[in-house]
């Protein structure tokens, strides 16, 4: 058995709360609005709330359930968590990703984490609501979009000094540990980010028609603009359906490595069908119920349909600020904005750190310390490598591809298959019973146990191949062309930032890689022939 | 905005803030057993058969 751990829970809400903390990003209020906005309302809801059904909720349960019973066997990690459940040696190596997956996130995560903060202050001292100001032109600066290096600037207008407050702030709540650090930032930290976003909602829904000359541009159209279904023969379009089922998948933190391991501090009889199910909810309340309601339609009331087109960061970074500062009290909505991104952004970023704490933790065996400063170091090597290739935000964008999709696709796929297939479904269903305070309804059987690995293997597959080969999504006339992400690495014309990405990506998984071979053979010498261990 | 695009809103909207809505209330209200539970000495593993 691995040595035991202290960590806990103190209270059930405050593990519902820090799953929810996870899970609500700058995805929530940028990435859903501005996708149902594109694919239209009532289409990309029918397969959001079908993904949602099919593979959130099921995978969640998987992944709450496995956690809890690999905690009680004394692991908190996903190689030990894979280890101690499969009872094969190899399948300590089906966890890396779950280790890998949250730290490379973390290194570039951490980066957008500090825009928020610096927009928050640029906020706060009334620059980014003074008329004229430059929007695109400060992102730029802030950012270093323009070429690399540009940003690796200290000062209270470039984005270096807040990443080393966001750095500290992230690590020292980490050490604190579970209860001490993540519990207490999300027991304070959630309920203020939904009172902020309830404020900024209720601002929205009041505005009216801000500009009497444009009447059409009133928060009826702009509610239209986000909500309205569009074309309903767009529920055949395969696009629509990859993207709400990735949306699904990436909002709710599910393959991630984070719920495992945070439900592995449970307690071996606590609930965790409907603890599961209410981390969800609040998911889908901040993203569906707030987010829905105030991006686009602030955006669209001030600029128009053409506002909402223009990717996460336009619309966050560059289209929002510019609508606070044509709204009466604009400053005031624009800290608490921007104050609402940075506590969505802190929640998921120390989740994100965790994991690797952990396993470091009862891996190797060191303390916090060691494990918080060897982990300190290989996220700082990751987030300079994004900080300093800053043109075209290559490396975080190489880094979100890989390992914030790829990754996550695949990590959540090897769960729910060890899940339903490996491990018996039978067997997990009835684990995930044991405590429960509600029953999961019977259809989710047949679902949990085949449609949604399947439903994800099909999904996976198809994201591949349009992300990576290029396909055209035809399956009449199925053309491929490699993508970007190929040919950065090994095109003719192959990007240097994107190769040394990948490469730094390749060595810190050879090196978890190597570290779980360590660990293997310190938990196969620490379990004894009576213990449930291999 | 459209009538469809009202009912989807609703539907939506309306959905997610009941089930956030019931989930919470699950989560929050304490459980309280109807009736006394019945007193039991504790017995260890090797004393079974002196009870």
């Amino acid at each position: 058995m691995a040595e035991p751990h202290q960590e806990a829970w103190s209270s059930r809400l405050g593990v519902i709360l820090a799953v929810a903390g996870s899970a609500v990003g700058l995805g929530n209020f940028l990435r859903f609005p501005g996708l149902c906005a594109q694919y239209g309302g009532g289409p990309f809801m029918i397969a959001y709330f079908t993904s949602l059904l099919l593979i959130g909720i099921p995978i969640c349960w998987a992944e709450w359930t496995m956690g809890r019973e690999g905690g009680a066997l004394g692991y908190h990690s996903s190689p030990g968590i894979f280890w101690v459940l499969m009872r094969r040696p190899g399948a300590k190596y089906l966890g890396l990703l779950g280790v890998l997956v949250p730290v490379g996130v973390y290194c570039y995560y951490v980066l957008v984490e500090a825009w928020c903060l610096g927009y928050a202050w640029k906020a706060v001292s009334g620059d980014l609501t003074r008329p004229g100001f430059d929007y695109a032109g400060f992102f730029n600066r802030f950012t270093g979009i323009g070429a690399d290096g540009s940003a690796l600037h200290l000062g209270l207008d470039a984005v270096g000094f807040w990443l080393v407050v966001v750095f500290v702030l992230n690590f020292y709540f980490i050490y604190r540990g579970v209860s001490k650090g993540i519990e207490r930032v999300c027991t304070w930290g959630m309920p203020v980010l939904i009172l902020i976003a309830l404020i900024i909602l209720a601002r929205v829904l009041t505005l009216g028609t801000p500009d009497p000359t444009k009447p059409d541009q009133n928060i009826i159209a702009g509610l239209g603009r986000m909500w309205n279904p569009g074309d309903w023969a767009r529920l055949a379009d395969p696009q629509l359906w990859l993207a709400a089922a990735g949306q699904i998948f990436f909002t709710l933190s599910v393959g991630f490595g984070v719920i495992i391991n945070y439900a592995s501090y449970l307690k071996p009889k606590d609930d965790v069908v409907l603890s599961g199910l209410t981390a969800t909810a609040a998911n889908e309340f901040c993203e569906v119920a707030l987010g829905g309601l105030i991006t686009v339609p602030a955006a669209f009331v001030f600029f128009g349909a053409t506002a909402v087109g223009g990717g996460i960061f336009g619309l966050g970074f560059q289209v929002l600020p510019n609508v606070f500062a044509h709204m009466p009290f604009g400053t005031v909505f624009a800290v608490l904005f921007f104050a609402l991104l940075f506590l969505a952004a802190i929640t998921s970023s120390l989740s994100m750190l965790q994991p690797g704490i952990a396993f470091l933790e009862e891996g190797l065996g060191v303390r916090r310390k060691s494990s918080v400063a060897l982990l300190g170091l290989v996220t700082s090597v990751g987030t300079m490598l994004v900080w300093w290739f800053s043109h075209d935000l290559k490396v975080l964008d190489t880094f979100d591809f890989w390992v914030g999709t790829i990754g996550i696709f695949t990590q959540g796929t090897i769960l729910i298959v060890v899940f339903s297939w490996v491990l018996g479904f039978e067997r997990g269903w009835a684990e995930a019973h044991r405590g429960a305070e509600m029953a999961i309804p019977r259809f989710f059987k047949p679902i949990m146990h085949y449609v949604t690995p399947v439903f994800l293997l099909g999904i996976f597959a198809m994201f591949v191949l349009q992300k990576a080969f290029g396909w055209n999504l035809s399956f009449v006339a199925p053309r491929f062309a490699p993508s970007g992400y190929i040919t950065d690495l090994c095109g003719p014309t192959p990007n240097g930032p994107a190769r040394v990405a990948v490469l730094f990506l390749a060595c810190i998984g050879i090196f978890t890689a190597l570290l779980i071979n360590l660990a293997g053979e310190r938990w196969a010498a620490k379990s004894t022939p009576g213990d449930s261990a291999p | 905005m459209t009538i469809a695009g009202w009912i989807t809103l609703i539907l939506s909207v309306g959905g997610v803030t009941l089930l956030f809505a019931w989930c919470i209330v699950r989560v929050l209200r304490k459980h309280t057993p109807d009736h006394e539970l019945a007193h039991v000495e504790p017995v260890e593993e090797d004393q079974t058969d002196q009870r």
